[in-house]
């Protein structure tokens, strides 16, 4: 049993020890120090509080038998066999982290009429792709694409699931981790293996601006959630060596307590994603008619607009212009960010995009850091003067 | 009808740093709030409760002082509530967190419909839902955008994918994540604060639990470990221009020429 365990003998000034915790979940009263239920097991009282006051206590836990996992999953996220491309990129990842510990990579891809599909994603040196195709699995319902991926898991035993951050993606992956018990990391901006097979996941974490490292070091499979446009897709190979093998389950196993009822398409509407050039407005943005400025700027250089999440919440622009953790992941060849700090949160939906312009006028901001081109000066005096120039330039 | 929906209390403007120097973890403000997404689901239940007649319940894991947001809760119209809370539950992740609602859920008896926000503004992984789903074994239906039609034993609701909408139908009972801007949360009203100013909040703590495996909760329950936490790192070739407004702007003209803009 893990638990962080305080000697009240050692307390000599309980408030500055108060002090310590980053999330309140210290208490003192009638002469007692407590942690509660707010602790987040982030060790800091351990780390920084005076000596032998707290002391972190993991007893041994049953070590599982790792080796009886192997292998990198992908789950492949499509629409009526249009694969997602975000399916490419975890193969991509997969295949780089498989070669470090000598995995196979494996595609898990369910659904209705996709077979001929399969033969496609072998192309990008998958070793084996294991398909699906049933009438129930047509659209997505939770409990039938759930018991296949069980039924999966169960069969294959990968150590490490794939799973992309879409819609399905963020439903699927929770039900996964919950049946078989198992840690999930949402949203990883950074992925790495250990050579005991453990995943080092990275993302912000705690809502502040930190970076986390987490592992699943004792349950598998290991589960994580990449958005799309975090990492490259993977690069065709010349000459495929895997295989398609066809699984079938049970029809009793494909029962749903849902009945889809329509599908109606979206109007396509352009993404910031798709976007090669992206002028982002953030706080330093007064107004929402200043707005206008920057989609001038932009039209300029044949780019879109996107913003900072403070933007959104004021109404300045449409959600699903929003860059970063809780909004979209951009990777384009020019950004140039206006008035943004650069929090983590932004920072994670941007920072692999080619080229990084900053315009801020604290020279501190953090978004300085992931610029390539740090501009000091005040964005009401650059862009208006920026714009009348590129304006003369093209006559 | 019953209905629960599940809040969170979350830090208010506060944000957490790392002091570059000592390495320690920096609250700046401690104020908290209800998280803003929650306050979608309480607001699609009091709806569904003012059409068809449901008993809207509210459900919170956090410290006692989460209380708060349940009174809150209480503000807007909602029915009863109750707090998870003891220092059994803490350090948990997802797969805790969840788990341990999941416990506490079982304590209100029978329930048709469970809501959750789509994700919470500290946590922000949009897990807690689909995971509390599995642990009661019931369907759920994420990013729900609009109620369309609740009926005596299922409910229709439209479900946002990113290049369609799917309208499903799905008996009860079950769960649904709400999107923001399903609605517009109704702000507490005056009247509901004084009629239900002495209103309880019970508090569920591990022994009013039917699971008393304590290695099933917090820290303990939680598969996943952080084992570092760091400061992004900086970018080492970057360029700082500092100048007066029209050399900045000129040297932006010629790097947008240079990378082919211009
Ligand atoms: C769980 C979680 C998820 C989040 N997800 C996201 C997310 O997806 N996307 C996101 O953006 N945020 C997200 N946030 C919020 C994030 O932490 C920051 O609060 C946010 O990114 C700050 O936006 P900003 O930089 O536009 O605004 P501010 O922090 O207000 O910064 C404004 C900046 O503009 C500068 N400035 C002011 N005036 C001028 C001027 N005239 N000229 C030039 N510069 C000027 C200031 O120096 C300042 O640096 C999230 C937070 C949490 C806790
Ligand atoms: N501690 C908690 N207590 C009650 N509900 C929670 C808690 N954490 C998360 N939830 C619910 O799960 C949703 C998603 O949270 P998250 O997975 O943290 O993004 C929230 O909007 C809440 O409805």
């Amino acid at each position: 049993m893990a638990k962080i365990v305080i000697d009240q003998e050692k307390i000599t000034d309980p408030q500055a020890l108060l002090e310590l915790c980053p999330f309140d979940a210290l208490e003192w009263d009638n002469d007692y120090l407590s942690i509660n239920a707010a602790c987040k097991m982030c060790k800091m009282c351990v780390k920084k509080g005076p000596a032998g006051v707290f002391t972190f206590i993991e007893d041994e836990v049953v070590i599982i038998d790792k080796s009886q996992w192997q292998g990198i999953v992908v789950y492949v996220d499509h629409m009526d066999g249009n694969i997602h491309p975000v399916t490419l990129e975890l193969i991509g990842k997969a295949k780089e982290l498989a070669a470090k510990v000598n995995y196979p990579v494996y595609c898990l891809f369910m659904g209705y009429n996709i077979a001929d599909k399969a033969q496609e994603l072998l192309q990008y040196g998958v070793d084996e792709v294991f398909v699906y195709d049933d009438e129930e699995l047509k659209h997505f319902r939770i409990e039938p694409y759930a018991a296949v991926f069980e039924e999966f898991i169960s069969k294959v035993k990968p150590s490490i699931a794939l799973v992309g951050g879409t819609t399905v993606g963020r439903s699927l992956a929770p039900r996964m981790a919950a049946r078989f018990r198992t840690g999930l990391t949402a949203d990883c901006t950074v992925l790495d293996v250990a050579e005991n097979t453990d995943l080092a996941q990275i993302r912000p974490a705690f809502g502040g601006n930190i970076m986390a490292h987490i592992v699943t070091p004792n349950t598998r499979p290991q589960f994580a959630t990449v958005r799309y446009k975090v990492f490259s897709p993977a690069e065709k190979t010349s000459s495929p060596t895997g295989k398609v093998t066809v699984c079938t389950i049970p029809k009793a196993s494909l029962v749903s307590q849902i009945r889809v009822l329509q599908v109606k398409p979206k109007e396509k509407v352009k993404s910031i994603e798709d976007a090669e050039v992206i002028v982002v407005a953030g706080g330093g943005i007064k107004s929402s008619k200043d707005m206008e400025m920057l989609q001038v700027l932009a039209d300029k250089l044949g780019g879109m607009v996107a913003t900072t999440r403070p933007l959104i919440e004021a109404g300045f622009a449409d959600p699903r212009l929003q860059i970063g953790l809780s909004g979209r992941t951009v990777k384009p060849k020019l950004i140039i960010t206006c008035g943004v700090s650069g929090a983590v949160q932004f920072v994670a939906g941007m920072d692999s995009s080619e080229n990084i312009i900053a315009i801020n006028t604290d020279e501190n901001a953090p978004i300085f850091n992931v610029a390539h081109y740090g501009i000091i000066g005040d964005l009401y005096k650059i862009v208006p003067d920026l714009i009348e120039r590129l304006s003369s330039n093209h006559e | 009808m019953n209905i629960i929906v599940c809040i969170k209390q979350v830090p208010g403007t506060s944000e957490v740093e790392v002091d570059q120097e000592t390495g320690v973890l920096k609250r700046e403000g401690i104020d908290s709030k209800m998280n803003p997404y929650d306050l979608f689901a309480i607001e699609t239940a009091i709806k569904i409760k003012e059409e068809n007649s449901a008993k809207v319940s509210v459900i919170s894991m956090g410290p006692p002082q989460a209380a708060e947001i349940i009174r809150e809760a209480y503000m807007m119209g909602v029915d009863e509530g109750a707090l998870i809370s003891d220092r059994v539950f803490g350090g948990a992740d997802v797969l805790a967190t969840s788990y341990t609602i999941s416990q506490g859920v079982q304590k209100f008896g029978q329930y048709d419909l469970i809501i959750c926000g789509k994700q919470t503004t500290d946590g922000d992984t949009a897990q807690v839902g689909p995971e509390l789903a599995e642990f009661l074994k019931i369907p759920h239906i994420a990013n729900v955008k609009k109620i369309v039609e609740v009926k005596e034993h299922s409910i229709i609701v439209d479900m946002d994918m990113p290049h369609a909408v799917q309208t499903v139908e799905v008996n009860y009972p079950c769960l649904i994540t709400v999107e923001k801007d399903i609605n517009q949360p109704r702000l507490p009203s005056f009247k509901r604060k004084m009629a239900t100013k002495n209103q309880a909040i019970p508090i569920y703590s591990f022994n009013d639990f039917i699971d008393q495996n304590e290695n099933n909760y917090g820290i303990n329950g939680s598969p996943t470990r952080v084992i570092r936490i760091f400061s992004p790192e900086a970018n080492n070739d970057r360029e700082m221009w500092k100048d007066t407004p029209g050399v900045l702007v000129d040297r932006l003209v010629n790097k947008l020429k240079e990378l082919k803009y211009v």
